[in-house]
């Protein structure tokens, strides 16, 4: 396990306030609030929640397009955020970022030729033909076409775009790839394909990834490590054998029993979750997950969880299960 | 998205104008006007070549030869379209209005552009105080109408610096004044575009590639807002024609002796019910046709680059 530390996040916070009208008080929106973690060289780290828990902001701040209220964040042993703006822009050409939406991601104005040459264009000195050679050989590797060099990318389907996206991802040698939901626009059968190339991909060129998802089978499919955040925290943080085995947080076991299984030894228990997730403007006293948990206690209600270790290698934030409440109330039920 | 693609509309390789070329060809009246203003456009280009008389030389104003009919009422086969009141040949100052019309529109819409535009990506692209401040100059502009400010601003230039110097200066004061009264048109609609365009994705991804600002605005968001400055250029380039004209027929434009459709409109007009109808109504019939047309061809332009349809 002693791997070389590529990225080390430390209590990352990115608060926005929001203007609620004339008379009211300006209010403060917590999306991402103290995350903490680290990434080894080749690993998949999944970041995994429902919609608007604050997964995206989070990929938002790593790649540097919004910068952190407060925390630190640590990139091969320098700290980004303390660093000048001219070394940033050195620095953060090695993050770089997959976007869910392989239809807005690209220019729809630009060649693919120009699209994956203008990383070179502007950061390095290559000569042309350097660059349409490079750009030639990213394309192979992502397995586009020579022919597709000179295409729009109207022209192409969903699939062949994020394998565009991620050749103009790769095109700087990144170090990092933050890869905010890649396959979840895609059809099923091409989510494989592009999975399964990013994958390779990691293997060839040693990338760690930080894998942005709601879908937990892909998730099972390629991460190291899972982190589930839930409006802004992180509740559990392990190994992917060990949360997808052995989840211990009720919202990562509800989280998991919602995944289809074929096979039916596999399939959970459904745990269905009332409600939904509340707002970030007016968040629950306590732990957030409250309202929505069948464990919650008064504790649970006032105070708020703090994330511990329970044994090697996995965190919780939870009252019910440092107190041992879970077993008891899932039994009755 | 490619699934909006018009069928006929092969998938490879379309570029925006031959994407506007193969549908020009199903409309027959957007074709039409397309061949209209083409023929208007050479016709302005071509002006000294097609003229029957050169409109520079000292024999061209006689006097004796004014308001004579045309052809084919008098004969005259010198003067197809009869003369005007000065015994100018018709025809040929016409030739030169129309290349002069043009050429005013088509510069002071170039001056919108170039102010509409920059001002536009900049408010929106940066957005902010500079934004607030930039679009309530644009609203402070436009709360003035376009006429009010050119009479104005003519009329305090001509009594300043006398005719003489109006004579000499005032295209470039037409163009001045038509251009920077209406660039918030353009800057309003760049500014829209920006705003929509700069949440898409790939101008996110362009900043983590370390592209500058100044790159993304120029290489990237302009190009995605082509379309909307195309459809209103056409249509402003006839407005300020036809902006023109009404300054010229008020006596605040073009000056008698350089003579723009406007100003010859307004020189028959005192003719018009003495029988020389001719000298208000052939140019008037030559402004209407080239509004028409490019009015046209705007609309079909809207209708037709709706950046769904082509990408590319």
């Amino acid at each position: 396990m002693s791997q070389e530390l590529v990225l080390n996040a430390h209590n990352l916070k990115q608060h926005y306030e929001v203007k609620q009208g004339f008379l009211k008080p300006d209010a403060t929106v917590k999306a991402v609030d103290g995350v903490s973690f680290t990434l080894e060289k080749g690993k998949t780290l999944a970041v995994v929640g429902e919609s608007g828990c604050g997964k995206s902001t989070l990929g938002r701040m790593l790649t540097m397009i919004e910068t952190p209220t407060d925390g630190q964040l640590n990139f091969l042993g320098e700290d980004l955020l303390a660093l000048s703006k001219e070394q940033q822009k050195e620095l953060r050409q090695k993050i770089q970022i997959i976007f869910q939406n392989p239809y807005g991601s690209l220019n729809p104005r630009k060649k693919i030729g120009s699209i994956l040459e203008e990383p070179l264009v502007i950061n390095t000195n290559l000569s042309k033909s350097e660059r349409k050679a490079k750009a030639m050989e990213m394309m192979s590797k992502v397995g586009l076409k020579p022919e597709h060099y000179d295409r729009y990318p109207h022209m192409f389907s969903g699939g062949q775009r994020q394998r565009i996206a991620i050749a103009r991802g790769l095109m700087l040698d990144p170090e990092v790839i933050v890869a905010d939901e890649p396959v979840s626009a895609l059809d099923v059968s091409v989510q494989a394909q592009v999975l399964n190339l990013m994958m390779d991909l990691q293997q060839e060129f040693g990338l760690s990834y930080v894998f942005i998802s709601h879908d937990l089978s892909v998730v099972e499919h390629i991460a190291d490590e899972v982190m589930v955040m839930y409006l802004g925290k992180v509740v559990e943080h392990g190994t992917c054998e060990e949360v997808f085995t052995n989840p211990k947080h009720p919202y990562t076991q509800a989280l998991l029993s919602s995944t289809p299984q074929l096979s039916s030894d596999k399939r959970r228990q459904r745990i269905k979750l009332k409600g939904e997730l509340p707002s970030p403007l007016n968040p629950p006293s306590g732990c957030a997950f409250h309202g929505r948990c069948q464990y919650a206690n008064d504790r649970c209600r006032t105070e708020g969880p703090v994330l511990r270790t329970t044994d090697e290698a996995h965190l919780i934030a939870c009252h019910a299960v440092e107190e041992n409440r879970l077993t008891e109330v899932s039994g009755a039920a | 998205m490619s699934l909006l693609h018009r069928p006929h509309v092969s998938p490879e390789h379309v570029t925006r104008v031959r994407h506007l070329l193969m549908a020009i060809r199903g409309d027959k009246l957007a074709l039409f006007a397309l061949l209209i203003f083409v023929f208007y456009c050479l016709v302005a280009l071509l002006a000294p070549l097609l003229s029957p008389y050169d409109v520079n030389s000292t024999d061209f104003m006689d006097l004796e030869n004014a308001e004579l009919a045309p052809y084919w009422q008098t004969g005259d086969s010198r003067f197809l379209l009869g003369t005007d009141t000065q015994g100018r040949d018709l025809l040929s100052v016409i030739l030169y209005g129309t290349r002069l019309s043009l050429t005013i529109g088509v510069c002071a819409v170039l001056i919108q552009v170039l102010l509409g535009v920059s001002i536009g990506l900049l408010s929106g692209y940066i957005g902010g105080r500079l934004d607030a401040f930039l679009m309530r100059v644009a609203d402070i502009q436009l709360s003035f109408s376009t006429m009010m400010v050119a009479i104005v601003v003519l009329a305090i230039f001509q009594t300043m610096f006398g005719n003489a110097a109006y004579q000499q200066l005032a295209m470039l004061m037409l163009i001045l004044v038509l251009g920077i009264a209406e660039w918030p048109i353009f800057a309003r609609t760049v500014r829209a575009c920006v705003f929509a365009e700069k949440e898409k994705e790939y101008v996110d991804a362009a900043r983590i590639l370390g592209v500058s600002k100044l790159h993304i605005m120029l290489r990237h968001i302009l190009p995605n807002t082509v379309s909307p400055i195309l459809v209103i250029l056409t249509i402003q380039i006839a407005n300020a024609i036809v902006a023109e004209a009404a300054l010229s027929f008020l006596g605040l434009g073009m000056p008698p002796s350089q003579p723009s459709l406007g100003a010859l409109i307004s020189s028959g007009f005192n003719y018009l019910f003495s029988g020389a109808w001719w000298i208000s109504v052939f140019p008037s019939v030559t402004l209407i046709l080239l509004i028409f047309v490019m009015n046209l061809l705007g609309d079909w332009l809207r209708d037709h680059l709706n950046p769904q349809e082509i990408r590319g």
